[in-house]
């Protein structure tokens, strides 16, 4: 466990840079969040993301995977890459301050 | 509605439940035949649907292409896998009304239930990824997965003289997440074989940030594939596949050429779920307890096998471990009993790597696959390849048959999962 310090707040992340607690997560955070993951500017479409994110993490206790996202979330597989380059489930879950989504096993 | 509408008089003039089981492979065989020596009397009634009568083991597929075994030696009747006392009809499932407790029959019929088993297992969803069944696909894009795929792979194979082999699964989760490494083992077992080895590049491209899903069980499986000279290829996202040119397109951009790709395609639960409103989840899964295997959408449906979502892998011994659970479950529900809490997630999966020898790997929800010996310290040896474990793989044809199928506990093999032989203090 490590800490990080978005929105001049003290957070604690995990090894991967994963909020331990989601609860701790504010909306003025995720752009601080971003830039570390190389998004400048978050649009209008990256908010669609990550607020689906977060209501999915709160629904069901953990993040979609791409291919649910891509399903449900209403921004197709293609532009979600567009947005998140370095792979949208596992960054926008970042931004979003919410665990990794649970792989399948 | 009343209580009359649930209950069903019988040929003797008896009141019965009726237990409808949709699908009679793996997980619906096994249920009805164990449901069935667990209420023996005929005032429970059980009745299986299935589409065809082609009972696939499945496990087998993996050994058709490469011509050690025949596509004809691993299909059986579905229906002769049935005890005396069950009902099987072949007929594929339209839809389930969950609300009203009926399953809609693709012949217009309906079948009204007093507590379901969705045992329908998982389906190959080509279509979900572009270009896959485009050009090339049966030519030089295949699939092991399925009897036809398979067997044209074999063809495939036995005319492959050399060039860029490539093993992709497109995403998770898929039945048997140890296959497709089987597969790169066998193919360089195989390509050795036919004396060619040096002239094939085998290449594991992976959507995973690893060889496998749990830490120490990739860490032993990437050691093989490197011992066994297979690139590995992690984290691709596999977006297209473009067979004319024989290349794999990643989303973020990244290609992968081919001569011959074995593609494991995305996985989804049987279409009818999705027909079924609040049936299953956006990827026709069936969302149940990971304990009770109880549905969280409506307590006298419960789903087993491939079909239920609970986080474990997709694979014949998982749905032998679920079925005592599931078959108490279903016969507690009925007699009004709490359901019993008890399953683990316990897997166990024997991985073949080749030249007469395999690896075991045994697990849980809680434990990932640790060293040691299976299910006591002087068993099976784990994630270590030997001969006797080559051994235990081929054993499990026999025991699906007249074992597990029936419906009964395999030897010396017990539901939950045993600690006993293995090296716990070894997790690093
Ligand atoms: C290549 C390969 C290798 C494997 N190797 C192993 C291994 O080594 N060890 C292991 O433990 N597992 C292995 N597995 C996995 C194992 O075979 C499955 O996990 C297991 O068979 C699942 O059982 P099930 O009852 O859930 O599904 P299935 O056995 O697939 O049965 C589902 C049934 O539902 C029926 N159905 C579907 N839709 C409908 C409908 N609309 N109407 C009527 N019927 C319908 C189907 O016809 C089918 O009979 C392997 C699988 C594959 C593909």
């Amino acid at each position: 466990m490590s800490s990080a310090i978005y929105g001049g707040t003290t957070v604690e992340v995990n090894d991967e840079g994963f909020f331990e607690d989601p609860g701790k997560w504010t909306e003025a955070m995720a752009p601080e969040i971003a830039k570390a993951q190389g998004i400048d500017v978050l649009t209008e479409h990256h908010w669609q993301v990550i607020k689906f994110m977060r209501a999915e993490y709160i629904e069901k206790g953990s993040g979609p995977t791409v291919r649910v996202l891509g399903k449900t979330s209403g921004v197709s597989i293609k532009e979600l890459y567009q947005l998140f380059p370095k792979g949208p489930a596992k960054t926008a879950a970042k931004i979003a301050g919410i665990p990794k989504p649970r792989g399948c096993i | 509605m009343t209580l009359l509408a649930l209950c069903y008089v019988t040929q003797d003039g008896i009141m019965a439940k009726r237990i409808v089981i949709l699908g009679g492979g793996t997980g619906g065989t096994l249920s009805a035949n164990r449901l069935r020596r667990l209420c023996p009397g005929n005032d429970v009634e059980i009745v299986v649907v299935d589409q065809n009568d082609d009972h696939v083991y499945q496990p087998g597929l993996l050994f058709v292409p490469f011509g050690l075994t025949h596509s004809t030696e691993i299909v059986r009747s579905r229906r002769h896998q049935l005890h005396k006392g069950i009902e099987f009809r072949l007929v594929p499932v339209e839809r389930v009304d969950i609300q009203s407790d009926i399953v809609h029959l693709g012949d217009g019929t309906e079948l009204s239930y007093d507590a379901l088993v969705v045992a329908s297992g998982s389906v190959l969803v080509e279509e979900e990824t572009e270009g896959l069944t485009g050009p090339g696909w049966m030519e030089k894009v295949f699939t092991f997965y399925d009897v036809g795929g398979a067997a044209a792979l074999h063809d495939a194979l036995e005319g492959f003289d050399g060039g860029r082999l490539v093993v992709n699964v497109v995403d998770m989760p898929i039945k048997c997440p140890v296959a497709p490494l089987e597969f790169c083992f066998l193919a360089d077992w195989f390509f050795q074989r036919v004396g060619i080895r040096d002239r094939v590049e085998l290449t594991y491209v992976t959507p995973l940030d690893g060889a496998f899903t749990k830490p120490v069980a990739a860490k032993a499986l990437a050691g093989l594939l490197e011992e066994k000279g297979v690139a590995l290829v992690t984290e691709f996202n596999t977006g297209e596949v473009d067979g004319s040119a024989g290349r794999l397109i990643s989303y973020d951009g990244r290609e992968v050429g081919f001569d011959l790709a074995v593609v494991v395609p995305l996985h989804g639960g049987a279409s009818y779920v999705a027909r079924s409103p609040g049936l299953g989840d956006e990827l026709g899964f069936v969302p149940v307890d990971e304990h009770t295997l109880q549905s969280m959408a409506k307590p006298n449906v419960f789903a087993i096998g491939d079909a239920a979502g609970v986080p474990t892998s997709k694979a014949g011994s998982v749905t032998h471990f679920e079925g005592e659970i599931l078959v108490e479950n279903v016969r507690r529900f009925l007699a009004g009993e709490p359901l019993d809490g008890s399953f683990d997630g316990h897997t166990n999966c024997f991985i073949e790597t080749g030249f007469g020898k395999a690896l075991l790997i045994d697990f849980n929800y809680d434990t990932e696959p640790l060293p040691g010996h299976f299910p006591t310290s002087v068993g099976l040896p784990l994630l270590k390849e030997s001969r006797l474990n080559h051994l235990g793989k081929l054993m499990f044809q026999p025991l699906y048959w007249h074992s597990l199928l029936p419906g009964h506990d395999l030897p010396g093999v017990g539901t939950a999962m045993p600690t006993q032989g293995k090296h716990i203090q070894s997790v690093p």
